[in-house]
């Protein structure tokens, strides 16, 4: 599985989310390119050293960095909570009635955003397991996502995490018909967080505009 | 039906073969299925021609000074360039003489502004300002301006984080930041003279458009008919920046500035607190109303023009009534806001056709005699002619695709509503024309007195629509409806029509594959400039329609193209490219084509566009050697 896309997406947005690491952009992102050069069937390894400061006059030499690139997976990991809604039918269900309710489909639509982002495909700014989720739409996020916790019941909340999770796996893009997907949510596997978090289903690609369909 | 593709995942290292896109395109809709325009047209007179020739007055159309010190070039907002040095037979050799990225890749609206040798341009958001040395080689940066508006304005701006741009005035540059401020900046130094907050994100409100700036004040509206805003238009001090008046679009007579001056045309709009009775209780407190369009001045009867948006929500179901004072026009008093008089296009409006678009202020021959019209190309469909001084409507001709109404009674003024478009909830109406986006959107037509005609850039688009229960959350989009667009008939999606307001018909079209956002601009030399969203900026002959030139830029194009007169004395061309705005998200945000009813149902028209086009935003400078 060639993932060197994603890696190379999410270090800028790891990056943009924590300013404070801007003066190691530049090492940073010479590892990344050195790590695709050696080839994308790999799989990726962080660098091993830590960035050293250079006095004043000293030539700078190439080094590795202890550092790797901020992950969409590294805000909340196995909260206990969201187990019973894997491979839960009705919790699948539920989110997609709740997520018309709150109005969530008036900025993501049917998962395929707007005025927010879509949400039916495998680019996941904050995060793309049930957890992260949830924690999304309880604390809310700086482009506009506004923060829910405490206005909707927190059992709510993961059946719509639940649901938005749904919507980019392959079974519920595979029962879409027509153009209006997410009508059908497959219930979420276990195995579909698990390992390094999310993986993209096998039809699509790592840009949200081209998604791999048939000849025209 | 939607086929998958294995072999691109198969091939080693292959981020760079994306295969095909989205959805197919829906099937356009027949041509059958929409009124002809001889049929549903109306008129109070036959055309007379023969009464005298259409032109903007002097006080709204001064003498042109080779400069383009706001959006409409003129109070008038005929967008009309007198300069000849390029004309359909030369304009083969025009070329680009110099570029310059905005370092924003959204939807770019904007008219780049020239005033004393210096060009100001204003982005999307983060509605970055830049203004350049027109007298320089190269036109260098003499300063920019980064008002960084809060982030979280992105989550309650409808279609895209565009701006339409700002104006020059007295010594400052004025515009508007997506998150509700209305800036000055002294136009020497760059930096702002006043700085005034109006919009309250929290409550879904946002500030799009190109501030109107005219006799001393600044007048500018909201945003945010998607998100039960209730609608306004404020004047600002043009020297303070500090509030002048208020005029809301909904609530009791007092809030609407309507008082014994107001002298509506039609016994629809008479009446006592029509803006809380033609609403179910408090829904006029959610019910839309914006005004992020054009707000005209008129500098000859001393009046200020300005539509309202959209009701609120999309679902009609939930408002019952009239839903005065959305939809429609007002004429107010500039200084203190007092309404003249009112006119609703789109008595209880069913199809999110806002009355935003631009006003042309004319002087034409009609029922024998000149008249002073204002000229307005509405979301509904329908050219409006309406005399200014009394907001009658003389006439009013459809000049796209029309199936919600059957003309429009010129007795009572209303719109004759066909009921099998209506809408409904929990029940899909197929095929509605126009669109919601309207037969034509916010960008802008231009008017040619040597011509007579007005350049229309404009959609050929339908709709299939259902309704659904919504409820109000603050800041959230207030919509409740499912919407998913289509071509109209003839399947190409986008037009420009020349058209005569005298004779009302049009004398030439041309057809675009994809909507026309941009706007267009005439000159002199009777060529009229317009751009595609699939990024080609083209020349046309102004009498006959012939495409006499085509450039093709780096993204799509949907802002104001403008011409002006260089410091060296030659006519230049601007315009920026930058595709986006509500047609154009698919590319410009973060949007799956897969999903049809995304970015308000425009996604199923216009899911090829990534095909065709990626996101960008540079400014173009054209020029013939010299």
């Amino acid at each position: 599985m060639c993932s060197h896309f994603r890696i190379e997406k999410r270090t800028s947005a790891g990056l943009k989310a924590g300013g404070v690491l801007r003066v190691t952009v530049a090492v940073l992102a010479a590892g990344v390119g050195l790590s695709l050069m050696a080839g994308c069937s790999k799989t990726w390894q962080p660098p091993k050293a830590a960035v050293s400061s250079v006095a004043p006059g000293q030539q700078q030499t190439p080094i590795d960095s202890a550092l790797s690139p901020g992950t969409g997976h590294s805000m909340v990991v196995n909260d206990p909570r969201v187990a019973k809604y894997y491979d839960n039918a009705d919790a699948v269900n539920k989110g997609r009635i709740l997520f018309g309710q709150f109005n969530c489909s008036g900025c993501h639509s049917n998962g395929g955003g707007g005025i927010g982002p879509d949400l039916m495909d495998d680019e996941w700014i904050y995060g793309g397991r049930i957890e992260q989720i949830h924690e999304t739409i309880v604390d809310g996020r700086p482009n506009g996502m506004p923060a829910w916790g405490g206005k909707i019941p927190d059992e709510q909340i993961w059946e719509i995490a639940t649901y938005v999770r749904s919507m980019s796996l392959p079974q519920t893009l595979a029962a879409e018909t027509g153009n209006t997907p997410s009508q059908s949510p497959a219930p979420v596997p276990a195995s579909a967080d698990q390992g390094n978090g999310w993986s993209p289903p096998a039809d699509t690609t790592n840009d949200y505009t081209m998604t791999t369909k048939g000849s025209d | 039906m939607v086929r998958r593709f294995g072999w691109a995942l198969l091939v080693p290292c292959a981020a760079m073969s994306w295969v095909a896109t989205a959805q197919d395109l829906p099937t356009p809709v027949p041509d059958n299925e929409v009124f002809k325009r001889e049929d549903i047209g109306h008129a109070l007179a036959e055309p007379t021609p023969q009464a005298g020739k259409t032109a903007a007055s002097a006080a709204n159309a001064p003498p042109d000074d080779g400069q383009w010190t706001m959006p409409s070039k003129n109070y008038a907002s005929t967008r009309f360039s007198s300069l000849t040095e390029i004309t359909p037979a030369n304009v083969k050799d025009l070329q680009p003489v110099f570029t310059f990225s905005l370092a924003v890749n959204k939807g770019q609206e904007a008219a780049p502004i020239v005033a004393d040798n210096t060009m100001y341009v204003v982005t999307a958001y983060p509605n970055i300002v830049y203004a350049l040395d027109l007298a320089k080689p190269g036109a260098p940066l003499k300063w920019k301006f980064a008002p960084n508006p809060a982030p979280a304005s992105q989550g309650v701006a409808c279609c895209d984080v565009v701006n339409r741009g700002g104006s020059v005035d007295a010594g400052k540059y004025i515009f508007t930041t997506l998150d509700g401020q209305v800036i000055a900046l002294d136009v020497k130094t760059g930096k702002p003279v006043w700085r005034t907050q109006l919009g309250n994100i929290n409550m879904g409100e946002t500030i799009t458009m190109a501030p109107t700036v005219a006799a001393g004040k600044v007048y500018v509206g909201n945003s945010g008919g998607e998100f039960g805003v209730r609608g306004w238009v404020i004047a600002l001090d043009e020297s303070t920046g500090k509030l002048a008046w208020r005029a809301y679009a909904t609530g009791p007579d007092a809030d609407v500035l309507i008082g014994e001056g107001f002298k509506p045309y039609y016994s629809g709009e008479q009446g006592k607190d029509l803006g809380v009775s033609t609403w179910p209780a408090q829904a006029w407190k959610i019910g839309g109303g914006g005004m992020w369009g054009w707000i005209t001045y008129d500098a000859e009867l001393g009046a200020l023009y300005h539509g309202t948006s959209n009701p609120g929500p999309w679902n009609q179901e939930q408002r019952p009534g009239d839903n005065k004072w959305t939809a429609g026009i007002f004429a107010r008093d500039p200084a203190t806001g007092a309404a003249h008089w009112f006119y609703q296009y789109s008595p209880h409006d069913e199809h999110d056709y806002d009355g935003i678009n631009e006003q042309i202020l004319l002087d034409m021959p009609f029922g024998g005699a000149m008249r002073k019209v204002l000229v307005h190309l509405d979301r509904d469909g329908y050219v409006y002619v309406i005399d200014r001084v009394t907001g009658q409507v003389l006439s009013a001709d459809p000049f796209g695709p029309t199936n919600s109404t059957q003309g429009i009674d010129l007795k009572t003024g209303r719109p004759i509503v066909n009921p099998e478009k209506s809408t409904k909830v929990g029940q899909t109406v197929h095929n509605i024309c126009p669109t919601a986006s309207g037969s034509k959107d916010w960008n802008p037509s231009s008017f040619s007195p040597q011509t007579g005609l007005i350049y229309i850039p404009h959609e050929n688009m339908c709709m299939d629509w259902m309704d659904m229960q919504v409820s109000y959350i603050e800041g959230t989009p207030y919509v409740g409806a499912e919407v998913h667009m289509k071509a109209g008939p003839g399947g190409n999606r986008g037009e420009l029509t020349a058209w005569d307001p005298v004779m009302r018909k049009p004398v030439w079209q041309i057809k675009e594959n994809f909507p026309i956002w941009s706007g267009t601009v005439v000159t002199g030399g009777d060529v009229v400039f317009y751009g595609s969203m699939d990024g080609w900026f083209k020349a046309v002959n102004a009498k006959t329609g012939e495409v006499v030139w085509k450039y093709k830029v780096d993204s799509g194009i949907i802002s104001q193209p403008v011409s002006y007169k260089g410091p060296d004395g030659h006519q230049y061309i601007a315009v920026l490219s930058g595709v986006g705005g509500w047609s154009g998200a698919v590319v410009s945000g973060p949007v799956d084509p897969r999903d049809g009813s995304a970015a308000l149902g425009m996604v199923n028209a216009m899911s090829d566009l990534p095909k065709y086009t990626t996101a960008g935003g540079t400014l173009y400078v054209f020029a013939l050697p010299h």
